[in-house]
């Protein structure tokens, strides 16, 4: 299954967007994580390179050959707010062992599409971020 | 690479990170001030403060080698910088630093300046002429490969050509326009200031320098911007061989 992170500069609108994702996600892990890791607004690449390996659902070793089987580490998709969020969440993905990709969406409609999509039993991380992305064209009015 | 050679490069890697971390101190209020004409006036603080932090953690390792230092460097300017600049300066030394897993040698500081570049050019999305960092990094970086790879000069005289390289790169940030990072939403108001990033990035250079010629018994050479390694419009001029910026022996 893939996972979802939501990145934001604001732990509360991080949590707050996962919330509402949920909603709609079924099984799919959803990680939340944003601050500055000292109550401030911000973002840290080692708390979202954790993130995104609870995502993965922590089998991101890449030692066994059953990844593929279990379900549990089909990768990740990583929702981002702005500016500073999008680089150090470049540098959480390229760190981490997972497979994990940044979609280039808004954060709160993408990781909405991102969890409808992940529950999706043929879903990867491409095919979740190609819907995430798709949030780019939502019209409200 | 001997065991004591590895503590060694490490020790200068801590004595280099402490330099940079006095002198971004030093450095705070100026860096605020160019920060403050063009973007959120906390590069100084920010950069200080991470530095200092990122000193502290260098001087806790016990007698590590130079990637084990630069990594952890890295990883604390990454949590502790903030913005833009933990990803761009913590992150970029995180990838960096292992390229220095054989020591700190002239070909591996070449290796470990090109993938910090390229990191640092990737992760911001940016390209010389665009008012950031790397304005004063690219020349930089081409500058001391060169020196080490081509003119074949010994490592503190490429570092210093390095150095004025990055003096006339941070020069060049003030006419131009921003085209990265929050200055650019400034427009052409952006013109006319300097590149708090750029700046620091000289500050850091010329710090390991410093270092650089004290661990290997050298006299700080003199840096001279003014005198580029480019030839001059003179043809008869003795300039072309760049020797003004660092006297050679030849």
């Amino acid at each position: 299954m893939v996972g979802i992170v939501v990145v934001s500069h604001s732990e509360r609108a991080a949590e707050g967007i996962a919330e509402i994702a949920a909603e709609m996600a079924g099984d799919t892990c959803i990680e939340p994580v944003g601050g500055d890791g000292k109550g401030g607004i911000g973002t840290v690449p080692d708390a979202i390179e954790a993130a995104i390996e609870d995502a993965a659902g922590g089998d991101t070793d890449g030692s066994d050959a059953g990844d593929e089987s279990d379900g549990d580490a089909d990768g990740v998709v990583v929702l981002v707010d702005l500016g500073s969020a999008v680089m150090n969440a470049d540098v959480a993905v390229e760190l981490s062992d997972a497979e994990a990709a940044i979609a280039d969406a808004p954060v709160l409609e993408g990781a909405v599409n991102a969890a409808v999509a992940a529950t999706d039993p043929s879903a990867t991380v491409e095919s979740v971020r190609e819907q995430a992305e798709a949030a780019r064209d939502i019209e409200k009015l | 690479m001997t065991e004591e050679r590895a503590t060694e490069d490490g020790a200068a890697v801590v004595a280099a990170v402490e330099a940079v971390a006095e002198r971004l101190e030093d450095e705070r209020d100026h860096l605020t001030q160019l920060d403050s004409a063009i973007g959120d006036a906390d590069h100084g603080g920010n950069m200080a403060r991470g530095w200092a932090e990122a000193a502290d953690a260098a001087r806790d390792l016990d007698d590590p080698d130079a990637e084990t230092v630069a990594k952890t460097v890295g990883k604390t300017l990454m949590a502790e910088v903030g913005g833009a600049s933990g990803p761009l300066f913590g992150g970029s030394l995180v990838f960096a630093a292992g390229e220095l897993d054989g020591g700190i040698t002239p070909e591996t500081a070449v290796a470990f300046a090109e993938t910090y570049l390229e990191k640092v050019e990737d992760r911001g999305d940016a390209r010389v002429g665009d008012q950031t960092m790397v304005d004063a990094l690219t020349p930089a970086v081409h500058t001391f490969k060169k020196s080490v790879e081509v003119d074949d000069l010994d490592p503190i005289e490429a570092l210093t050509k390095a150095v004025d390289a990055a003096e006339r790169g941070v020069a060049f940030t003030v006419p131009i326009r921003a085209r990265k990072g929050r200055a650019s939403y400034l427009g052409w108001r952006s013109v006319g200031h300097q590149d708090p990033g750029a700046t620091s990035t000289l500050f850091i250079l010329e710090e390991l320098l410093a270092v650089a010629a004290d661990r290997l018994g050298v006299d700080a050479p003199e840096t001279d911007a003014a005198s580029p390694t480019i030839p001059d419009d003179d043809p008869d001029g003795a300039a072309d061989d760049g020797s003004a910026a660092a006297p050679e022996e030849s």
